[in-house]
């Protein structure tokens, strides 16, 4: 059966956070609801579901490429422009520990920049989401994904919660 | 201690994003003004490259002038943002709120404009292109030292600018979508793109909290590397007397945190002013700002004497002589006296007083009073140290900048500033987010017979 949308508006969080109690009471499990706001609540304030992520491994792989390749770089242009300076060795460590750190440290934020983005689930469009731009000046949206056979009742708790207005896709 | 108002959402985004909807005449005065100091310095850049570098001050042994001055300083400025915002989130300190973004973007142009000192320094910019899109040229068969230090420089500086552009970004992304609902037509569109997508979804917003967190985490290594490695420049130069400490690195980031932190200051007070940003950029706020510089201004200043302890320490003749240069020769004694008033015995003492951190124009003297020392700093750093006052040595010789260098010097002030009031075009400067969740967490508790304003702190 195709999964539909519904968002209610509400004017606080109080009201949006009863909303999502209603749902849970009327058998809605926790997955099948989010909240869009203009404000970062603290953590649970809203009765929202737990993200689970992989964000922290971001970081780990792009050092380590970020890592690799500096060392390939350092290695590289010395060893390409061979250059003996004082009977010393061609590879100097010590300019080498520098660019490596600097390639590492870059290679970590970077991937860290791309894991945020994939982790936030934010992609180019917003046009085939739900959304109303009230809620940018103040307003909560309550959202609901389930089965079409789900959304009346979705649509009276909603409304019955206190939403100013509800939407539908 | 909370000492706002507490306001809707609504006036929230209508007050910051005033900056993005009205032009006040005396804005485009403003900018328009810099706009001509910037014109005026690319003429000066450009009539420099016709006719090369001997229109400048820069003779042998002096071959760092104004411009590299000029680099030093500015890469110390792009330390405040970073440092400010990253150290205050990751501590969770209340006051950040309206300080952060302001203090980023005034990283990311200062650090702009750090990096094209060296270019126009370079006498012949346009041989970077041969840096970046074709192998070296050895058109007088020199091959660069892949070794020096000064291959370091353009590593840690792009890593820096490159994050710290990255690092405003994510935290934009929010704001931005406000802007693109508020938005219509072609402007929309683009707001649109550059929000991603943004809906504020509960899972959006853990991720923005986490960003926040990590990337302040992974900033500030680069943060201290990049001043460290400015530092060893000068540091590796072994010739050169005065230069080779080993307390430089930790001396340079010090340093760059003073001046920074003081630019961060006078650019939340002007910006207060130019938008009437009254109740977002509080007095509470320039006075915790005020407490931090007292701290890092005494440490600096611990630096500054070690530095001096230890090059005389060693009574070598040749690091003697250039003390003896940098302290009792005019002109440079008149520098250091200034330098020495200007960056600490005036601001520092001033600040002690709860009354002077709260009067806004006081801040701003004391802040700009700061980075005019600190900009004598540096020359006083390079200049008598490259002048090689030696004792067996007939031929040191000092060094006067040209007209055309104080021009390009004066120039990229403008250029930081104009490209500051030019971003509050685009984007807002205060986090719109930030504020909102101030609010949310804020609350009152009653202890005794008095209610204190309490801020909820998540973990």
């Amino acid at each position: 059966m195709a999964t539909k949308s519904i968002l209610g508006l509400y004017e606080n969080a109080e009201y949006a956070a009863e909303a999502s109690e209603s749902l849970e009471n009327a058998g809605f499990s926790k997955e099948e609801f989010d909240f869009l706001t203009d404000t970062p609540y603290p953590e649970g304030a809203l009765g929202e579901r737990h993200h689970s992520h992989r964000l922290y491994v971001f970081p780990f792989i792009g050092a380590l490429l970020g890592l690799s390749t500096a060392l390939v770089l350092t290695i590289g242009t010395q060893i390409s422009y061979p250059l003996i300076t004082g009977g010393k060795p061609i590879l100097s460590i010590p300019p080498m520990v520098i660019i490596s750190y600097e390639g590492t440290m870059l290679g970590a934020i970077l991937f860290t920049i791309i894991g945020i983005i994939f982790e936030s689930r934010l992609g180019p469009s917003l046009k085939s989401k739900l959304y109303d731009s009230r809620i940018s000046e103040g307003l909560i949206g309550l959202i609901v994904d389930c089965n079409e056979s789900k959304i009346d009742t979705a649509e009276q708790v909603l409304t019955q919660a206190g939403a100013i207005e509800i939407k539908r896709k | 201690m909370y000492e706002g108002k507490h306001l809707t959402n609504k006036r929230i985004n209508d007050d910051l994003l005033s900056s993005l909807t009205k032009s006040s005449l005396v804005y485009w005065a403003i900018v328009g003004t810099l706009g001509l100091v910037v014109l005026a310095a690319t003429v000066a850049v450009a009539f420099m490259i016709n006719k090369g570098l001997g229109v400048t001050g820069l003779n042998r042994p002096v071959m760092w002038g104004f411009f590299i001055t000029n680099f030093v300083f500015w890469i110390g400025i792009s330390h405040a943002g970073v440092m400010l915002s990253a150290i205050l989130r990751l501590s969770k300190a209340e006051w950040r709120r309206p300080a952060t973004r302001a203090a980023e973007v005034l990283t990311i142009f200062s650090l702009m404009t750090a990096v094209l000192m060296p270019l126009i320094h370079s006498g012949r910019p346009w041989r970077l292109v041969y840096w970046v899109m074709f192998p070296y040229d050895f058109q007088r068969g020199i091959w660069m030292d892949i070794r020096s230090p000064l291959v370091w420089d353009p590593a840690a500086v792009n890593t820096y600018l490159t994050s710290s552009i990255l690092f405003v970004f994510v935290a934009l992304i929010p704001d931005i979508a406000i802007i693109r609902d508020r938005s219509s037509g072609i402007k929309k569109i683009v707001y649109s793109v550059l929000s991603l997508g943004w809906r504020g979804t509960t899972r959006q917003w853990k991720f923005q909290a986490i960003a926040g967190i990590l990337l302040s985490a992974l900033i500030l290594p680069v943060f201290v590397s990049v001043h460290s490695i400015v530092s060893w420049d000068f540091g590796m130069a072994i010739a050169v007397k005065s230069w080779h400490s080993t307390i430089f690195a930790p001396y340079f980031v010090i340093g760059a945190v003073h001046s920074g932190v003081s630019g961060v200051v006078s650019v939340m007070i002007f910006m207060r002013w130019l938008f009437g940003w009254q109740n977002y950029v509080r007095h509470e706020h320039i006075d915790a700002l005020g407490r931090l510089l007292l701290v890092i201004a005494i440490a600096w200043f611990y630096f500054l004497l070690m530095e001096f302890f230890f090059g005389i320490y060693g009574q070598e003749g040749d690091e003697l002589a250039t003390r003896h240069m940098q302290l009792l020769e005019p002109p440079w004694q008149w520098f250091f006296i200034v330098f020495i008033i200007t960056a600490f015995l005036f601001p520092v003492p001033m600040w002690l007083f709860r009354r002077v951190r709260r009067n806004l124009w006081l801040m701003l003297i004391t802040t700009i009073s700061v980075n005019i020392g600190m900009w004598l700093e540096r020359l006083l750093i390079i200049v008598p140290g490259l002048a090689r006052k030696q004792v067996f040595s007939g031929t040191w010789y000092t060094y006067a900048p040209s007209a055309i260098e104080i021009t390009i010097i004066g120039g990229t002030f403008a250029m930081v500033l104009m490209l500051f009031l030019l971003f509050a075009k685009i984007f807002p400067l205060i986090p719109l987010f930030d504020i909102k969740e101030g609010q949310v967490l804020q609350d009152k508790i009653k202890v005794g017979k008095i209610e204190v304003p309490a801020v909820i702190r998540e973990d």
